[in-house]
């Protein structure tokens, strides 16, 4: 496919065309952010979402054949799961855009910043699901990463949420150089930092080499530090609770996607021989995420606490797809991380159109009585409370099953039976939601916030929710399709 | 022509979308509200005489079928069918909704309107587990039951509701988790979620007895059975009228249901391997809860613990065949199933008409306590003649539905083991003895205080609820053949099938 020529040739610029224009864009609207006054800032924010928007188009205008382009001297890959991600990273982080304006606009938080960083860090996303490389890869996640660490201090007059931008930028950098040593032994022992020639490396070996298995435990462990899965969730909690509501959104949302692609592209892609190895190392992880995940959450009162922890059980759902091994196991992992994305953006989108000026409805009692606010809202929180404890016909059934369904099938019986008890313990919490909302009293009878744009996308997001839980078959057929 | 209509998908969708259309008008359009949920349950109770009609009791195939594709990535298909055995319990479904709505009109005031779109909704998806013909199907509609449930009970329910209704979704979730387990388990055996696959599917023993474990902690939560009964108890007492009504006359049998749609067929050798432990369970509920009953001072309660008792015979008789297969004979086989079958249209009706009444009290005196009533009759004598008409029917006095099942089980039970059907016979007294007691102290004797004095008797629309509810029960109780006529040859195609097991 690629001439691997001595002479300098062009390379094939128009697979990483979405990136490109998303970079320009994202320059555009730092220049022109300088030059609106402080009310006008609207204007960046359409302009952000034309941004994303302009990218998606990209993206769609894109044709790969079956096995996907690879340009830039195989450095940047463009294949179906890329496209599929690609687009569902855009859409996650436009709908992050509409839900915040209207909670930044009402703090001092309305700034320039909150834009480009979340298109810059969008633009790490794009970079990590493209790369079929060590360095693009690390490249991705560290222009993903930086920009959500100077996210999370946004509001610099908060000492939570500097505490938690200290912790994140610690805790991730952490997990960045052990990610980066593991990879430099992988370089060590292979001699090269692409994907495929790794795989092939490792492949061809008949014994297995240690010093594999050290960088692998290195990468596995910055993985999971990323993923934030038992015992590497510790800056997960106190992160989601410390960020501006916004910016959890956004941590919450579109990185479980590049998460999943880090993931993918490494360990499968790259290390797909090696499986044993990381899937006992997954098991594990995956056990002691479910267990942490349903059982600490019911201890929280704050609401971003509890989806924090909450976070962390569907971690645990979501590596049971790698623990099956199986082409059908991954794609039910991406199924399970795009229905989770959605999920999220409900949740919190839903504590975005509670708050008001001076008014943080983070706790899980300002959510009493909302069936007596507003009865749709409620309808809405309550079925993405659904499917996250993945009750039928919610979306998040689906993902359930198609998780179970590919462990059992990789003869991991028992970790089925565990997952589901998992998820017996965790309906309790998302129950208590739906008892605060629908049984209790209001406590405060404030019209709801939030602009037309934000209520109609987050009815549609709560609609999707239950229409997909109806009708699956064709995001399902897109995440095996994207999966050879 | 009218196997050219799909009746099946619009007596499902209908309720549903129906009740989104009057959670849609919102409280301050109640008035339409009512009027559109009675409109929608009405039809849905003429598309079930529609199925009634267009259906042939001569056959043992599925009916009505619809098969659509639904989610190819897991061979799930939109699949609908009715036989003999569904059909009862869609048409049970369909007459009792109208009911519940019409009383609502009377005693729900607080959001009215969520109310009947919950009960719509909820009758929408009941049916569309009796008709599912695909595991998935199946699975998608018996959970998404759980969230019109929870929010009624909680909603609507009395001071303790939200202990009942989250101690009722986590039973409930609990058992079902677990049969969805084994359904993957069984989809990745057969590569397909068609039920009439998975009947046809050879399994081995261990595998059998580890399915049928897992149904068995679906259904028997469901029914529910002893051990696993608690959750009802409270959840009735906490329930609104409306709540009980469907709770009692329907989702119990849901549990029923699954036992001769799934474990039998699916697992009929670990069915016959646990058939003592079914058997045991079942006498058990019949004894032992009845004798709980007759210790209950609270109405609701009652009539709760007796529901119990009920569909222990319901399970008794569709596991109690093997029993009689063993001891040479085959003719009983078929009764017992059958009469556990009516036993659960029966109770259907009975249990519902005995919650109606308790909610006919509760609306009046605010009080489920037996002791705060007495001499009930005195003031209100058409409300009295039909309680004691329930009562009697609920002891399975001959002449009512309630005898009907009971005679058939016991009658069945012969032929297996004296001693079972002697066990089974104490129902006999046990709920004579807790139905009759209930009403002596309620209806009977001196007028106990000044608020029973002060009663009034049905209003028209409750006259209604329970005149419809008397007919059936009288009507089944004296002619009950068309019933059975309409079940017994799916009846006698499940046993063929059960009786000659997998191995």
């Amino acid at each position: 496919m690629q001439e691997q020529n001595t002479t300098f040739t062009m390379p094939d610029f128009l697979p990483a065309l979405p990136e490109m224009f998303l970079l320009g864009a994202a320059c555009v609207v730092l220049l022109a952010d300088l030059f609106f006054p402080g009310r006008n800032r609207g204007l960046t924010w359409l302009l952000s979402l034309v941004a994303l928007a302009g990218t998606a188009v990209c993206v769609l205008a894109l044709e790969v054949g079956e096995h996907g382009v690879m340009t830039f001297s195989n450095t940047f890959v463009l294949d179906q799961l890329a496209i599929l991600m690609k687009l569902a990273v855009l859409a996650a982080s436009a709908t992050v855009l509409v839900y915040s304006r209207h909670y930044l606009a009402a703090r001092d938080l309305h700034r320039g910043e909150f834009y480009t960083l979340t298109l810059f860090s969008t633009l790490g996303m794009l970079v990590i699901i493209s790369a079929p490389h060590l360095l693009t890869l690390y490249l991705g996640l560290e222009l993903m990463s930086l920009c959500l660490y100077a996210l999370v201090a946004l509001n610099r007059d908060s000492a939570v949420g500097a505490e938690a931008a200290m912790k994140y930028f610690v805790l991730g950098a952490i997990a960045s150089g052990l990610l980066l040593y593991g990879m430099s032994i992988i370089y060590g022992v292979t001699g090269s930092l692409q994907l495929d020639e790794i795989a092939a490396f490792i492949g061809a070996q008949e014994e297995r080499h240690l010093g594999l298995v050290l960088a692998l435990t290195f990468v596995v462990a910055g993985l999971a530090f990323k993923l934030g899965a038992v015992p590497f969730h510790m800056w997960l909690p106190d992160v989601y609770h410390g960020a501006p509501t916004p910016v959890t959104l956004l941590i919450g949302s579109a990185p479980k996607i590049a998460g999943f692609a880090l993931v993918f592209r490494l360990l499968v892609e790259g290390m797909e021989h090696l499986y044993v190895d990381w899937r006992d190392i997954f098991i594990l992880m995956s056990v002691l995420s479910l267990v942490a995940g349903s059982v600490v959450a019911i201890a929280q009162t704050n609401i971003k606490r509890m989806l924090a922890y909450s976070t962390i059980g569907h971690i645990g759902f979501l590596l049971m797809g790698f623990i099956a091994g199986t082409s059908e196991g991954y794609s039910a992992a991406l199924f399970y991380a795009l229905v989770y994305v959605l999920m999220a953006l409900g949740a919190f989108g839903m504590i975005l159109l509670l708050s008001r000026k001076d008014f943080e409805a983070d706790n899980l009692d300002d959510l009493r009585g909302l069936n007596a606010r507003s009865p749709w809202f409620a309808l809405v929180m309550l079925l993405v409370m659904f499917s996250m404890a993945g009750v039928p016909p919610t979306i998040g059934f689906h993902a359930k099953l198609a998780v179970l369904s590919a462990v059992v099938n990789a003869g991991f019986l028992w970790l089925a039976v565990l997952g589901v008890i998992a998820a017996i313990v965790s309906a309790f919490y998302y129950l208590r939601v739906v008892k605060l909302m629908y049984f209790d009293e209001p406590q405060d009878n404030a019209p709801l916030s939030g602009g037309i744009d934000m209520r109609v996308l987050l009815s549609s997001n709560g609609i999707a929710v239950l229409v997909l839980g109806l009708m699956p078959g064709a995001l399902l057929t897109a995440t095996i399709a994207a999966i050879p | 022509m009218l196997t050219d209509l799909p009746l099946l998908s619009l007596i499902i969708w209908l309720p549903i979308l129906g009740g989104v259309a009057v959670f849609a008008l919102g409280e301050s359009r109640v008035a339409w509200g009512h009027r559109l949920a009675l409109l929608v349950s009405l039809l849905a109770a003429v598309l079930g005489g529609m199925l009634y009609a267009g259906f042939d009791n001569s056959t043992a195939a599925m009916q009505f079928v619809e098969r659509t594709a639904w989610i190819e990535a897991f061979d799930a298909w939109y699949y609908l069918g009715i036989d003999g055995i569904a059909l009862p319990l869609i048409l049970l479904t369909v007459l009792v909704t109208p009911l519940v709505v019409i009383a609502a009109a009377q005693s729900v005031r607080l959001r009215a309107s969520q109310y009947l779109a919950a009960f719509l909704i909820m009758e929408g998806i009941m049916i569309g587990v009796f008709a599912a013909r695909d595991a998935l199907l199946f699975y998608v509609f018996w959970e998404a039951m759980l969230i019109p449930m929870f929010l009624i009970i909680g909603l609507w329910g009395g001071p303790n509701r939200v202990y009942a209704t989250i101690k009722f979704f986590l039973f409930t979730f609990f058992g079902s988790v677990l049969m969805l387990v084994a359904l993957i388990y069984l989809y990745r055996q057969a590569g397909t979620f068609d039920l009439h696959t998975l009947q046809q599917l050879p399994l081995g023993l261990t595998e059998q007895l580890w399915i049928f474990m897992a149904f068995f902690a679906a259904f028997a939560v469901k029914i529910p059975m002893w051990p696993v009964h608690t959750w009802l108890p409270d959840a009735h007492v906490e329930a609104p009228t409306g709540g009980s009504v469907i709770l009692a006359a329907i989702m119990l049998k849901l549990g029923g249901y699954g036992f001769i749609r799934l474990s039998l067929p699916i697992t009929p050798d670990a069915a016959m391997a646990l058939d003592w432990l079914m058997v045991g369970l079942s006498l058990i509920a019949i004894v032992y809860i009845g004798f709980v009953a007759l210790a209950q001072s609270d109405m609701k309660k009652l009539i709760a613990y007796s529901s119990i008792a009920h569909m222990g015979f319901a399970t008794l008789g569709f596991f109690i065949p093997f029993m009689i297969v063993a001891g040479g004979e085959t003719t009983g086989a078929r009764m017992a199933v059958e009469g556990g079958m009516v036993q659960m249209i029966s109770h259907g009706f009975v249990s519902a008409a005995l919650f109606f009444c308790v909610g006919v009290l509760y609306d009046r005196m605010h009080s489920r306590q037996i002791g705060d009533y007495g001499g009930v009759a005195n003031t209100m004598p058409v409300f009295a003649a039909f309680m004691v008409l329930f009562a009697m029917a609920n002891a399975g006095l001959p002449g009512t539905s309630g005898f009907v099942g009971e005679f058939m089980v016991i009658l069945a039970s012969f032929r297996a083991n004296i001693w079972i059907a002697l066990l089974a016979g104490t129902t006999l007294v046990l709920g004579a003895a807790y139905t009759l007691w209930l009403v002596k102290r309620v209806l009977y004797g001196e007028v106990a205080n000044e608020r029973v004095a002060a009663l009034h008797d049905l209003s028209r629309r409750e006259f209604a609820i329970l005149g419809a509810l008397a007919v059936a029960v009288l009507g089944i109780g004296l002619w009950p053949a068309p019933l059975v006529d309409m079940m017994s040859v799916s009846v006698s195609a499940l046993l063929d099938q059960v009786l000659v097991g997998k191995l």
